[in-house]
Formats: C-alpha cells, sequence, structure tokens
C-alpha cells in the first residue's frame, strides 16, 4: 500500500550553518492518527514546513500518496492540507472570506468552495462568526478558523502542528472528537503536541524525533508497553506525619494527605493497597503523576542526552 | 495545475486584492484624488495662470496628463507594495505559497490588483480634472495602451520592493528615494525643452519621461520624446521586472526559507 507519507534521510542545514533535521526517515499509513513529537526545536516544524513547501530540504525525499514534491509538488500539494503553529492568516479579512478565498487558491469553483465553507464553519462552530474579521476572534477560534481553512479542499493528508495549544480544555476536547470523526472518514492526520494526553489519546502510531534524528517510531501501544515504571499520586483520608514504608515499593509524603508512590513493571499495585491498609492508611482517590506517554517520553529524551554526554 | 484551476486561482488573488483596496477606501481611493485637487488648483489654476503656455498648450491642460499618470504609478506601486508586504509580515502569504497556485499566476494576481487601483485612481482623477480645464483624447489607443503598461511596470517593481523588504521602513525607501524624484523630474510639471541641453540629455535618461509624454501625447498630441521608443522601452522594462519577480518567486526570496 501507498503511504500517506514517507520521508526519507530528509536534511535540513539552514544559512549559517545550523543542523535541524539530520536524515530522518518514516511513514504515515493511509488512515492513520499519527504523533511526531519532540521538545522545543527538535525538528518538528522544520519538518512540517518541507513537507508543505516553505522551507527548502538540503536533501532526502518526501513523497504524499505517492506523489514525490520533487516531480510534481502541485499535484502533491493538493492532497495535503496543514495548520501551523502560528496564525497565518490576514487579521483583517472576515471569517468567511478567508476560508472561501483558501478554496479559490486550490480552483474550486466559488459556489463550491462557499458551500463547503459553510459547512466546515458549522462544523466547527464558528458560522455566527462569518462576518466577523478574524482579529476580533479568540485564540481557540482562530486555531479552529485555520482547521476550516485547512480542509475547504478536503485533503487526504492533514498536518496539525500544535493545534490545541493555548486553547482550554473544553474547546480542546471537542476539537479531538472533531478530528477523530474526520479521521473516521478516511483523512490521515498528523499531529504534533506538546499534550501528551492529547497524543495519548487520538493517537495510533508515533515518531519522536529529538535533535533533528528520530529517536522513537512505532505504535503508541507498543511504546506504552515498554514503560518500566509508572508513579502514582494517593490521597489519604488520615493525617499523615511520615510515608509508611512500603517493602519493595518507593514512597514520599508530599503532603499530609498525599503520598507518591513508584510501581515498577510487574509490581502489583493491590500489593500497595494491601499494605497501607495493614498500616491503617485509607486510600480515597488515586491517580497517575504524570501522563503515561509523558513519562516515556521524558525517560527517552533523558536516554538521548545521556548517549550524547557518552 | 490544469489551465481552469490556474484562472480561478489568479482570479481569487485578484478579486482579493480589488476588495482589499475598496475595502479601505479612505485610505487607498480618497487620498490620491485630494492630492491631485490641490496640485489642479495651485499649480494649474492659481499658478498656472500666471505661468502661459507650456508645450504650446495653456499650463492647466499641459500638467493634467502628467498629474493623472503620477497618480497611476505612485497608486499601482504602493497597492503591490503594502498588500504583498502586508501578507508576508502577517505570513498570510503562506495560504498562497502552500496552495498549488503556480508562480506566475501569485504574482500576476497581485500585479493585476494594482493595475487595477491605479487605473481606478487614474480615472477618479481625470474625472476631477475635468471640473478644471477640458479634456479630449487626441489618440484613445496610445492612452488607454500606455497608462495600461506603465501601471503593469510599477506593479511589478512594487511586487518585487515587496519581495526584498523585511521591514515597513524598506517598502517606503524607493517611493521617497527614488520613485517620487523620478516622476517630479520626469516631465509631470513642464517640458523638457525649457531646460538646458546637459539637463535635457539627463532627464532622458529617466524612464518615467518617457510614460508621462506617452500618455501627453496620447491627450494632447504633443510629446517631447519618441513615442515608439517609449512603448518599446516599457515593454522591455515589463519582461525584465516579471523575470526577475518569478525568479525570486521560484528561488523562495525572502518567501521560504
Amino acid at each position: 500500500m501507498t503511504a500517506a507519507l514517507s520521508i526519507q534521510n530528509l536534511q535540513k542545514t539552514y544559512e549559517g550553518g545550523f543542523q535541524a533535521l539530520k536524515g530522518i526517515s518514516f511513514q504515515v499509513q493511509p488512515g492513520d492518527f499519527f504523533a511526531l513529537l519532540g521538545p522545543n526545536g527538535a525538528g518538528k516544524s522544520t519538518t512540517i514546513g518541507i513537507i508543505c513547501s516553505l522551507i527548502r530540504k538540503t536533501a532526502g525525499s518526501v513523497s504524499i500518496f505517492g506523489v514525490d514534491i520533487d516531480s510534481d509538488f502541485p499535484a502533491a500539494k493538493r492532497l495535503l492540507g496543514v495548520v501551523p503553529q502560528e496564525f497565518n492568516f490576514s487579521q483583517f479579512e472576515k471569517v468567511f472570506d478567508i476560508v472561501a478565498t483558501q478554496g479559490g487558491f486550490y480552483g474550486m469553483p466559488r459556489k463550491l468552495a462557499e458551500a463547503r465553507t459553510e459547512q466546515y464553519l458549522k462544523q466547527l462552530g464558528l458560522w455566527d462568526k462569518r462576518h466577523t474579521q478574524a482579529r476580533m476572534l479568540s485564540g481557540g477560534m482562530k486555531r479552529r478558523l485555520m482547521i476550516a481553512r485547512a480542509l475547504i479542499h478536503e485533503p487526504k493528508l492533514l498536518i496539525l502542528d500544535e493545534p490545541t495549544a493555548g486553547v482550554d480544555i473544553e474547546l480542546r476536547r471537542s476539537m479531538w472528537a472533531f478530528l477523530e470523526e474526520i479521521n473516521a472518514r478516511g483523512t490521515t492526520i498528523i499531529l504534533t503536541t506538546h499534550y501528551l494526553e492529547e497524543a495519548e489519546s487520538l493517537c495510533r502510531n508515533i515518531a519522536i524525533i529529538d535533535k533533528g534524528t528520530i529517536v522513537e517510531n512505532t505504535s503508541i501501544k507498543s511504546l506504552l508497553k515498554t514503560l518500566n515504571r509508572e508513579t502514582f499520586i494517593l490521597d489519604s483520608s488520615e493525617f499523615l506525619s511520615k510515608a509508611p514504608v512500603l517493602s519493595g515499593f518507593e514512597c514520599r509524603l508530599l503532603d499530609g494527605h498525599a503520598l507518591e508512590i513508584t510501581v515498577e513493571k510487574g509490581q502489583s499495585l493491590t500489593e500497595v493497597f494491601v499494605e497501607l491498609k495493614a498500616q491503617g492508611v485509607t486510600v480515597t482517590s488515586m491517580r497517575n503523576r504524570a501522563n503515561r506517554l509523558e513519562e516515556l517520553f521524558l525517560s527517552l529524551l533523558s536516554e538521548e542526552k545521556e548517549e550524547g554526554l557518552d | 495545475m490544469s489551465g481552469q484551476l490556474t484562472w480561478i486561482s489568479f482570479s481569487t488573488i485578484f478579486r482579493r486584492e480589488v476588495r482589499r483596496f475598496m475595502r479601505i477606501w479612505p485610505q487607498t481611493l480618497v487620498p490620491p484624488v485630494i492630492t491631485m485637487s490641490l496640485y489642479f488648483v495651485i499649480f494649474g489654476s492659481l499658478i498656472g495662470s500666471r505661468i502661459g503656455d507650456m508645450g504650446g498648450y495653456p499650463y492647466m491642460e499641459f500638467v493634467v496628463p502628467g498629474l493623472i499618470m503620477m497618480s497611476v504609478i505612485t497608486n499601482s506601486y504602493g497597492n503591490v507594495v503594502s498588500s504583498f508586504y502586508s501578507a508576508k509580515f502577517q505570513r498570510s502569504v503562506e495560504e498562497l505559497l502552500v496552495s498549488p497556485t503556480p508562480n506566475w499566476a501569485v504574482m500576476a494576481g497581485y500585479v493585476l490588483g494594482g493595475v487595477a487601483r491605479g487605473l481606478i485612481v487614474g480615472l477618479i482623477v481625470t474625472v476631477v480634472a475635468m471640473f478644471f480645464t477640458s479634456l479630449s483624447v487626441e489618440n484613445l489607443g496610445v492612452t488607454v495602451a500606455i497608462v495600461f503598461l506603465t501601471s503593469t511596470l510599477f506593479s511589478l517593481a512594487g511586487f518585487i520592493n515587496a519581495i526584498y523588504a523585511n521591514s515597513f521602513d524598506a517598502i517606503s525607501i524607493i517611493p521617497t528615494f527614488i520613485l517620487t524624484p523620478l516622476t517630479y523630474l520626469g516631465g509631470v510639471f513642464y517640458s523638457i525643452d525649457l531646460l538646458s541641453p546637459f539637463w535635457q540629455g539627463l532627464s532622458k535618461l529617466n524612464p518615467i519621461l518617457y510614460m508621462v509624454n506617452s500618455f501627453r501625447y496620447g491627450i494632447l498630441g504633443v510629446s517631447d520624446i519618441n513615442v515608439a521608443w517609449a512603448f518599446v522601452g516599457v515593454l522591455i522594462f515589463i519582461g525584465l521586472l516579471a523575470s526577475w519577480g518569478l525568479y525570486l518567486m521560484s528561488h523562495g526570496k525572502r518567501l521560504r526559507h
């Protein structure tokens, strides 16, 4: 099957010598919901910039549904929609015009562009704002406007560069639902995000990029299986003056009513509860200290750092 | 991209450009009309009546074609340079760069937008001028062709200026230090016959002189220069600037990293 996105040995060295990408390769399969993660400055936005032609690559190849960007970039662009990290629309244009005009740039007749604009503005809750100048929108509305604009030509591959940055949790969840819906309809989605909870709940496959190289490229399920330890916060109904001693577990007292317990792979949480009960501690609630993917992400990056020091 | 899709794309850019300058008409269409009206009153009526004839015509009749051309030049240039640079500044140019629209269609859309504003302002100024003097067109073909080509030429120049510009200061340098002096010294207000041979020779190096005089030839039927050469020169400059603009676009100069 032809990959939705195929990147081979992609390199980018900026003027001044900074090497942002050191020969990365990965593939995204059609219909996938794919996470491209990495710390700030890792090379995610450079990769996206090259795919959508805003950045010129130094070496390597990129193809979208089998169309090589070097041989037929216009055809490749028709298959691609991009939601960038920064707002990149005219602040003085009206919401409806921004989306409908983008349809025109893709060669869509005006009537079709207007019908699609109405469809996507309604789906994204912006129809009431269609006559409003873009600068008057809230941050969340501006992000949704960019999603509507990217979808106007109904691309087969949609890339979203931190689409929920600065968006409140309620709106973020409605955007997730919308993205899941368009993915279910067959659109391949690549997502970069700093909210690892977002990647864990939405994406099936993942590539982690750091300092211009791919440090992990697998399914989220297999990646989470490699998680060796998890840290939980347990709330107790009793006031605790010191941390209980639990055999085989690291246990720290956070405050009088909260404990932090680290559970290694193969250990059972039941043992923790049994030992705490025996010591007269009643657990009222429990949560992960960090998102599981976040723990893995941090451990992968710290491994990289240690290897770098060697 | 097929011809029909490219046409839609190009006309979308053009329509957006027209919509932009029509939306802000108090900034784009009114000021040149006020400025030119003041020129007509001061240079044409007040001072002009004491100057007498110029090139065989009353000063008011002589100066009107030059002033119309001046407004066409400055508005064509100003429209494209400010619109395209603003698109760069707000990064909305990326909407076009990520789309399959060919580079030539992007450039042509912006340039024709500049031409549209130049011609609309020129038309309004012409109507205002008719309150001050009677205007008759000696050669309609030359008049329309030279004003269209001149507007195209300066729209292209504005487009190139916008590509190179990296600040709002940079888009005012060329209009202030090059375009305005060349226009004022390009035979708008006087016939170069008044100048000594040295200054006449120097004036003939100014390309705007040829455009202003060709337009005046179309209106009045008199010119300081050979109109045919003016057309050849303008077409050559259009070819050079269009090639330069396309080269910059295809190499992503100041547009892609």
